[in-house]
């Protein structure tokens, strides 16, 4: 195989032809698409999702699942918010948030790795769980008027960026080079690919999941973290409903549900795809609720490419032999 | 015995409500092929697992040269110098060969990140060692054939630098050729010193690859032999712990075959079969062989309408066929049983009734479409009384049946649509001696109804055995026609692999 054929086999390389395809129609269609204001802005917006996509992509290649990643996000906000306002000093509040998001993927990977609980459900019930003690907590009244300090962390440009650009850019670097290099963070692939196998190669498979539980709670708590600092004031409502936005980001990006496939960067563009595709229906005054109709139909298609794409390379007994993703 | 690099003493192991081995003793001394033999269930994978660390020991010992020793896990296992080639493939599709091979050992350079260019070097060095330097590292193993995948699992073990090997079944997804291969390959290690313990059913490898056998029987250690101070029929007899003639059984005295029952003319399938012409009669069992990816199994799929064909025409009883889909082969009248039970051919969480009805549920419906459960269960006892199933009840769940009992069900179940042709793929993969010759003989018993066989298999003496015909598959087209005089090791394995050209023309 030479490498276009490798090229063209990825998942990524058909997401990044669409995001191109998007990227330079946009350009002709609207006079300021092309502009730093809008790419700044466009950045912005994908930012938060994307710290999360990093957690979630290395969780599902692992086989895992996570729907309480908008729950912690929106529980972290409001746990750094209230202690601050209880007079804890920042850095502390923050160390405090990172720890509940710990915490709450601790849980989560004993209950599905250990108790073996089915992850949907798991995280299902913490999706509930946290949210339910978000508003219980605040009786659902946001937190207004935050530490400067603390705001900083959301707000600070440097060289004209955002910080939480900056954010998001360096974790999926980071992310995408340990995933594709690193030894300990490849340990994934083998886990998704086939569970069987990798605990036959001496992979500590419980341990791992546990391990990737806890990292997608601990970005899901930077995340809400760095969301609150950004609006200046923690809602109660933060990140409702996201946890789906992420996960059709990462699956658009490549990785399935079986688990053994995604890269970091691919679900980076997964989510720059969605992003890209409200920033354009916006420019070209769609009505917003068209937006997810979108997103649904580029998912599908992607999907279907690729799908399709596989089908016909595997044609024949090749196909049917494969050893298919994980025994249920 | 100073010659001993491995020594069982008096192991045993017990699962709840079983004792998977029971006082074994075994004994491997350096630089042998050591076969392990007995039929399903007889401790054969629990002793392996056991000594690859998976399974820990209730009781007794393991000494390796000379030292006991006693395992946490398979890394355990394999630092101490035991590496197990694991039956169910134990690689990953996704992964590139140089992945699998070196599954959590890669070399790494600083921040332990993975050094790509000596993993895919190391990789070539092993593959080379093997003769198989045509394998490209980076290759993802879902994209190679069971014969490569097969390698890759051999040099993963080897990768750890064993002193001792133990192989289980390694050959039951290969071809006679692609075996022969391996056993060269097995040599190979044997000539560097090292010591192999090998599984299998197939009791003539052991007579062409091992020095010594070692048979087991429910749990307990039935006898050690030289190989060659022995023949097929002593493991047989000790295996079993009865005597059995032959497996294969005779055919049926006066039974004839009849009129032709079925009948491809020219029938093809982009991409994987063209060309073919195919007769089968009535109460006929008609070996089809060929390697695996020869078209074998695709064609089979194709009469049965799970990839249905694209060109030729098919007859069944003279009449013309147009099976688009499975659902339409089956109310023909043609049965398929898949060579992939587990993940194909059976409901392994439901019960053995459940299974027996599933493809023909209709006929168990009132006339408004609820299930009568009292003719399910009669169905289902008289198919375990015909079919000889070995099982406590009709309630059993399939899981816990014997891999020879499930094929038996499934066999069973595909009998009770009544069937004018019947496709079997791989009957006895994985089934043991006693259940192949049960299979066998239902086999010829559908026969002798007047049922037509088509027997797709890679087991040689399997279809020399019990089939009347033979038809041999090479590169998607039928390499040759062999009747049942003709029908010879040297010729099938001849027109498989091309060595041998002959066209004898079908007389239509």
């Amino acid at each position: 195989m030479n490498f276009f054929q490798r090229l063209v086999r990825q998942r990524e390389f058909v997401i990044f032809i669409i995001v191109l395809a998007v990227v330079v129609a946009m350009s002709f269609a609207s006079p300021i698409f092309l502009t730093e204001g809008n790419i700044l802005a466009l950045l912005l917006s994908l930012s938060i999702q994307s710290v999360m996509a990093v957690g979630m992509v290395n969780l599902m290649v692992g086989g895992g699942f996570d729907m309480s990643v908008g729950s912690i996000l929106g529980f972290t906000g409001i746990i750094v918010a209230m202690i601050m306002k209880a007079g804890v000093p920042t850095p502390l509040a923050v160390a405090i948030g990172l720890l509940a998001g710990v915490a709450i993927g601790l849980w989560n990977g004993i209950v599905v790795a250990k108790l073996k609980i089915n992850p949907f459900v798991t995280t299902l019930a913490s999706l509930s769980i946290f949210r339910g003690l978000t508003f219980a907590l605040t009786s659902g009244r946001n937190i207004a008027e935050l530490p400067k300090a603390f705001k900083a962390i959301g707000q600070t440009r440097v060289a004209g960026i955002q910080l939480p650009i900056i954010y998001a850019l360096v974790l999926v670097v980071i992310g995408d080079i340990v995933m594709r290099n690193a030894r300990f963070f490849r340990q994934n692939y083998y886990i998704g690919g086939n569970e069987k196998a990798a605990r036959l190669s001496g992979i500590n498979v419980d341990g791992m999941t546990i391990f990737n539980y806890m990292l997608t709670g601990v970005l899901a708590a930077f995340a809400g973290i760095v969301f609150t600092a950004r609006m200046g004031a923690a809602s109660c409502q933060a990140g409702t409903g996201w946890e789906l936005g992420v996960i059709t980001a990462v699956i658009l990006g490549g990785a399935s549900l079986r688990g053994g496939s995604g890269t970091v960067f691919g679900s980076f563009l997964g989510v720059f795809l969605m992003a890209l595709i409200s920033t354009s229906l916006t420019l070209l005054n769609v009505d917003v609720y068209w937006q997810q109709f979108v997103v649904g139909v580029v998912l599908i298609a992607a999907v279907l490419i690729d799908t399709l794409g596989s089908v016909r390379s595997a044609a024949g007994p090749a196909k049917k032999q494969a050893i298919g993703g994980k025994a249920a | 015995m100073a010659n001993a690099i491995l020594e069982v003493r008096g192991v045993t192991k017990t699962f709840p409500g079983v004792k998977a081995l029971d006082d074994v003793t075994f004994l491997l001394e350096r630089g042998t092929v050591h076969a392990l033999v007995g039929e399903n269930g007889a401790g054969k994978s629990t002793l392996m697992l056991t000594l690859g660390g998976v399974y820990k020991p209730d009781s007794g010992s393991i000494l390796l040269e000379g030292q006991p020793v006693s395992f946490e896990s398979s890394s355990d296992a394999n630092r101490a110098g035991i590496s197990v080639v694991y039956q169910e493939l134990s690689l990953v599709p996704n992964l590139s060969v140089a992945e699998n091979i070196f599954a959590r050992r890669q070399p790494t350079r600083a921040l332990n990140l993975i050094h790509w260019d000596r993993l895919y070097r190391d990789t070539r060095e092993l593959l080379a060692r093997f003769g198989s330097e045509h394998i490209d590292p980076r290759t993802p193993v879902g994209e190679l054939s069971m014969a490569r995948r097969q390698v890759v699992e051999i040099l993963k073990a080897m990768s750890v630098g064993p002193k001792i090997l133990i192989l289980d079944e390694p050959t039951s997804s290969l071809t006679d050729v692609e075996a022969r291969e391996l056993f060269a390959n097995i040599r190979k290690l044997k000539a560097e010193g090292i010591s192999i313990i090998y599984i299998s059913h197939h009791l003539s490898e052991i007579f062409e690859i091992a020095d010594k056998v070692t048979v087991l029987r429910d749990g307990r250690h039935v006898c050690d032999a030289e190989v060659d101070q022995i023949n097929e029929e002593f493991l047989v007899a000790n295996m079993v712990g009865r005597k059995i003639g032959n497996i294969y059984g005779e055919r049926a005295a006066g039974a004839q075959a009849g009129e032709v029952l079925f009948e491809a003319r020219d029938v093809g399938r982009k991409g994987n079969f063209q060309g073919v012409n195919l007769r089968v009669l009535r109460g006929e069992i008609v070996g089809l062989a060929g390697l695996v990816g020869s078209g074998r199994t695709e064609l089979g799929r194709a009469i049965f309408g799970a990839e249905p064909a694209d060109s030729g025409e098919m007859y069944l009883k003279g009449r013309r066929l147009a099976i688009r889909s499975t659902r339409q082969a089956i109310q023909k009248g043609i049965g398929y049983l898949t060579e992939d039970r587990k993940s194909h051919g059976l409901y392994l969480d439901f019960d053995i009734k459940d299974n027996l009805v599933a493809n023909h549920l209709r006929d168990f419906c009132s006339r408004v479409g609820f299930l009568k459960r009292g003719k399910i269960e009669e169905f289902a006892r008289g198919s375990v009384r015909d079919f000889r199933i070995v099982t406590p009840g009709i309630n059993q769940i399939l899981s816990n049946l014997s891999g020879g009992n499930q094929q038996k069900v499934l066999v069973s179940a595909w009998f009770g649509i009544r069937p004018d042709l019947l496709i079997v793929d791989e009957p006895t993969r994985g089934v043991d001696v006693g259940a192949r010759s049960d299979i066998y003989k239902l086999l010829r018993s559908f026969a002798a109804r007047g049922i037509g066989i088509l027997l797709i298999s890679s087991d040689l003496p399997e279809i020399l055995g019990i089939s009347d015909r033979v038809y041999v598959m090479r590169e998607g087209r039928i390499a040759g026609e062999l009747s049942r005089g003709e029908a010879s090791e040297e010729n099938v394995i001849g027109l498989a692999a091309g060595v041998l050209t002959r066209t004898k023309e079908l007389s239509i």
